[in-house]
């Protein structure tokens, strides 16, 4: 087999053999530890595995939807992906930038004015002051707050709120877009307009990995899907087959 | 299946430590702008509080130490003395206390959004650093009038001090904010270090006076002058009141206004311990950093 060494064929993202366990803390102090040992209850932390050898590779531009139940551990690899989370076992790798539309807002601060938002948390999502500054009235347009860009963002409804999150997340330059679940808010005509945007960067190559519930949503931006149940991969390939072995589990 | 050439990937969550925060430059900059302007959101007397909180601190040792306990009559210029040590020590408090507590209150973008955590506490460390300069400047606004006069050795002295407790901050702010993320006993514990703080250093009374009572046992004095601390607030104390007391026949120099012997060695022995909590400090914040996400 030739090896395979230009980058449009390289794959964006890897992940390799991956395994994950949370710490279920059973005492919280060592009060806690001591009443637990009079008790007979365990008294140190026992393991949850969240995923257990997760192996998948999404090569570039691809659309790819993880499926699965609540607790099966979607969100856990969108998380090893994104790097804030380190796999115990096995290896993830990315190629090229990566951001997420992880919780959108995470870094909004509610005594800030819009403006001030957008700026902070462009730079968080790793844009530089000239990107952001290039950009600006393209987020403000697409959030369709312009009137109240400039208002601290505790006094915004959380629609609008949402809306500009969004927005900042959505025009910074990528490679790869991590999707979690934030298409769940957000009025009809807002998540129509979204959902626009999500399929245009498809189309300019953008890698996308999307962790949703919606049916609807999956099929219309993905064309694979990963079925994840109890911290195992299940099925692996087209979206509609996808959907079925997720019905069926 | 293709092969994969490993070398054009990186791995998710692995910065380089503190030196990320170099090319994190800007976004440095919004989360120390963040941090100030909200400081005193919502209050009436705003940034007059960096003023009058240092200053009531002051008044209330200058009553208790110098009048009440009579340090001013043994000491030429003591209200200069005390408060060119106290700014000092107030830096190392409130940058201690802010970088403790970083990580655990960026909690919403440490859970969510990979960014080299580093940057939280030094972010924490220069947004308490800009409360300091004010306190500096009535310093040395204080200092002049009581005569002082700048020269470079003063301005050289008085950048060391201050780089000094800055990097000794960074290394245990590294420390305290990951340990603080899994057990919240370290802000306990750093709450004490405060209180230790301020009174293990020569602010409130003179390294003389720790030197004479521990004559019979010289290394306590050793450790004592080993502290960064100390030796940064003998370099205050030097460069803005160590030239004014005017020795004369009847008014004899104070035992403090020279160096402390072998004061070389412990500022050798300063920077020793400097590195060492840098180190160890970047190490352990390695090592929890990796849980972050998910013990917050």
């Amino acid at each position: 087999m030739p090896k395979n060494t230009t980058p449009q064929q390289q794959p964006r993202i890897v992940v390799e053999n991956v395994s994950k366990w949370f710490n279920k803390r059973s005492s919280r102090s060592m009060k806690d530890a001591f009443i637990n040992l009079v008790r007979r209850r365990p008294v140190r932390s026992t393991q949850f595995q969240a995923l257990d050898g997760v192996s998948f590779t999404i090569g570039a531009g691809e659309s790819v939807a993880v499926m699965g139940l609540n607790g099966s551990g979607k969100s856990t690899t969108l998380k090893l992906v994104s790097g804030v989370l380190e796999p115990d076992e096995g290896r993830v790798f990315t190629r090229g930038k990566v951001a997420g539309l992880i919780e959108v807002g995470a870094g909004f601060h509610p005594e800030l004015t819009g403006r001030e938002n957008v700026f902070l948390n462009a730079a968080i999502l790793g844009m530089s002051e000239k990107e952001t500054k290039a950009r600006f009235d393209e987020i403000v347009a697409f959030s369709e707050i312009e009137d109240f860009i400039d208002q601290e963002v505790k006094h915004y409804s959380s629609g609008m709120f949402m809306r500009l999150a969004f927005s900042v997340a959505i025009h910074v330059p990528l490679d790869v877009l991590l999707v979690d679940e934030v298409l769940a808010v957000g009025d009809a005509p807002f998540r129509a307009k979204c959902n626009a945007k999500l399929k245009e960067l498809a189309g300019q190559g953008v890698t996308m990995m999307v962790v949703s519930h919606s049916k609807g949503q999956v099929k219309q931006l993905c064309t694979r899907g990963i079925v994840i149940r109890k911290g195992k991969v299940v099925f692996d390939g087209p979206i509609a087959e996808a959907l079925e072995a997720l019905e069926s589990s | 299946m293709t092969q994969i050439d490993y070398s054009a990937f990186d791995i998710p969550g692995r910065g380089r430590g503190v030196l990320d925060v170099f090319r994190y430059r800007y976004l440095l900059r919004l989360l120390i702008g963040k941090s100030t302007s909200l400081r005193y959101r919502n209050s009436v007397l705003g940034w007059f509080w960096s003023y009058v909180r240092p200053t009531v601190q002051f008044l209330v040792y200058y009553l208790v130490i110098g009048q009440i306990l009579r340090m001013h009559e043994r000491m030429p210029l003591f209200p200069l003395y005390l408060f060119s040590g106290l700014v000092l020590v107030n830096l190392f408090n409130e940058t201690l206390a802010a970088s403790t507590g970083s990580i655990v209150s960026n909690k919403a973008l440490v859970r969510k959004i990979y960014l080299p955590r580093e940057l939280f506490p030094l972010a924490a460390i220069i947004g308490a650093f800009t409360h300091f300069l004010p306190q500096l400047a009535v310093l040395i606004v204080a200092s002049l009038l009581f005569g002082w006069l700048p020269s470079l050795a003063s301005i050289g002295l008085i950048l060391a001090g201050v780089l000094m407790v800055l990097s000794f901050v960074i290394g245990l702010g590294l420390f305290f904010s990951a340990i603080n993320v899994r057990f919240r006993d370290a802000s306990n514990v750093v709450e004490i270090i405060r209180t230790i703080a301020t009174w293990s250093v020569p602010i409130l009374y003179t390294w003389s006076m720790v030197y004479d009572r521990s004559r019979d046992i010289p290394w306590l004095f050793h450790i004592y002058m080993s502290n960064p601390l100390a030796v940064a607030v003998e370099f205050f104390h030097h460069a803005f009141w160590g030239s004014l007391p005017q020795v004369t026949e009847y008014s004899p120099a104070p035992d403090n206004l020279g160096w402390p012997p072998l004061f070389g060695w412990y500022v050798i022995a300063a920077i020793a311990v400097i590195i060492f909590s840098l180190v160890v400090g970047q190490f352990v914040f390695r090592r929890f950093e990796r849980t972050f996400a998910q013990d917050l």
